[in-house]
């Protein structure tokens, strides 16, 4: 191997992967918040909701979960437009997203909440608690607990798999290293070191979710 | 301009042979990796321990598609000829690894530690312990799993299409650049890989049910 590794017009490109990793962060993050909040409605459709309802969301989880991302997103970009609804693709990747991990959290969120015994909601019933409240302060909380590293595992590959928006230069941190790659050449160099800034982002994700997890979820369990 | 017809279907169609060859090559190297990972990872060695882990950390913690681009575009910096058939194939052999090894790692742990005492009783050495105590159980609680796991990585291949390799992904890339047609177009493609997909997340829950069945009893 003769090979000389140049990592200075990496390096030196540096304001540029910083931004491409700031917005893979922000489009995450935005992703897993509306992503949540689509499963949590539809795992409350599937346990609780009219059956035509269970219906749809059940279509919807199996076409999701048994479709590539990369196809999800191409429809997303390029078939969508075509039926008049105008986006970029920063917009696009964002809603593929969210409806791409909307439907695996529903089915995790799912489980947690069938993990909850009959008796605590009877129990919630008995304190005359409302429907709503008995779905966020009995169902949803203790079910979320019970699902949490299943569900924040699933963030995690989320925020692997947006390197894959890049395909429709969503301006991610993958989309700047295919730019950098075709002004410098320095290909292997450039996605060896994104590689390593994935890595770290992986290792801050799963410490941020330990700290949301001490902070909010602590609590004894009575099992 | 062309508009999309039978032709046009069939030419996608016929690139799911590609997807399927690429994702055979993916379990089955996948699986031979993934035995190696988590034999180490279970193992008593400290550096076979230490190197599956770092393995399993370095593939789970970072993108196919980084991986995918790294093989690409790394072996031509060591002097190895690739074309993206190649790349593909060792890349999502070497993710694979890292997940099987994973999901495998935690079957053979799922063991009652009596079991491998119980072999070591009776005098087997490491092999003989694997081969007829401990992996035969493990294999019946891997299956579903691994079913499972067989559809991410049908999905996985779809990447491939980003090198410029000829599967489904690509064929419908292919086409819609020609027709103009992405409604359509992609709907076929969706439509194949959940042809694939489908049947396989049925086997795989259905699977699980009467695993989860036959423990309860």
């Amino acid at each position: 191997m003769n090979y000389t590794f140049q990592f200075g017009d990496v390096f030196a490109a540096w304001p540029l992967l910083l931004k491409g990793t700031w917005n893979t962060i922000e489009l995450s993050l935005l992703a897993m918040l509306f992503g949540l909040a689509l499963a949590i409605a539809c795992a409350w459709g599937k346990t609780a909701g009219p059956k035509p309802l269970r219906f749809v969301i059940n279509a919807y989880i199996e076409l999701i979960r048994n479709t590539p991302f990369l196809v999800q997103l191409f429809f997303f970009f390029f078939a969508m437009p075509a039926l008049g609804l105008r986006w970029s693709a920063h917009t696009a990747a964002l809603t593929a997203m969210v409806i791409n991990l909307g439907a695996y959290a529903t089915e995790i969120i799912r489980a947690g909440i069938e993990s909850i015994p009959k008796g605590q909601i009877e129990a919630g019933l008995a304190l005359n608690l409302k429907r709503h409240e008995i779905f966020r302060f009995v169902i949803l909380k203790p079910a979320l607990k019970a699902i949490y590293p299943a569900l924040t595992s699933q963030f995690i590959l989320l925020m692997l798999s947006s390197a894959v928006v890049s395909a429709i230069s969503a301006d991610d941190l993958t989309s700047v290293a295919a730019n950098l790659q075709s002004q410098t050449f320095r290909s292997f160099e450039i996605y060896i070191v994104v590689a390593v800034i994935y890595l770290l982002l992986a290792l801050a994700f799963s410490a941020l979710f330990r700290l949301i997890y001490k902070a909010s979820l602590n609590y004894p369990d009575r099992r | 301009m062309r508009t999309f017809g039978f032709p046009e279907f069939l030419f996608i169609l016929e690139a799911a042979k590609w997807t399927v060859a690429l994702s055979l090559i993916a379990f089955i190297g996948g699986a031979l990796g993934g035995l190696l990972v988590a034999l180490g990872r279970t193992s008593e060695n400290r550096l076979a321990q230490l190197l599956s882990g770092g393995f399993i950390q370095i593939f789970q913690g970072t993108p196919l598609l980084l991986q995918l681009f790294l093989v690409f575009f790394g072996a031509p910096v060591l002097g190895i000829e690739i074309n993206p058939w190649v790349a593909a194939g060792v890349a999502l052999t070497l993710n694979s690894s890292a997940f099987l090894g994973e999901i495998w790692r935690g079957c053979i742990q799922a063991i009652p530690a009596g079991q491998a005492e119980a072999a070591h009783a009776l005098s087997l050495d490491y092999f003989s312990r694997m081969r007829f105590v401990i992996l035969p159980q493990a294999m019946k609680i891997a299956l579903a799993p691994t079913v499972g796991y067989l559809v991410q990585i049908i999905k996985g291949t779809s990447l491939a299409a980003i090198i410029g390799f000829a599967e489904i992904t690509r064929a419908g890339q292919i086409i819609n650049n020609a027709t103009f047609q992405p409604l359509i177009v992609f709907s076929v493609v969706a439509a194949i890989y959940f042809a694939l997909c489908w049947p396989l997340s049925l086997l795989a829950s259905r699977m699980e049910r009467r695993q989860a069945a036959a423990l309860a009893r």
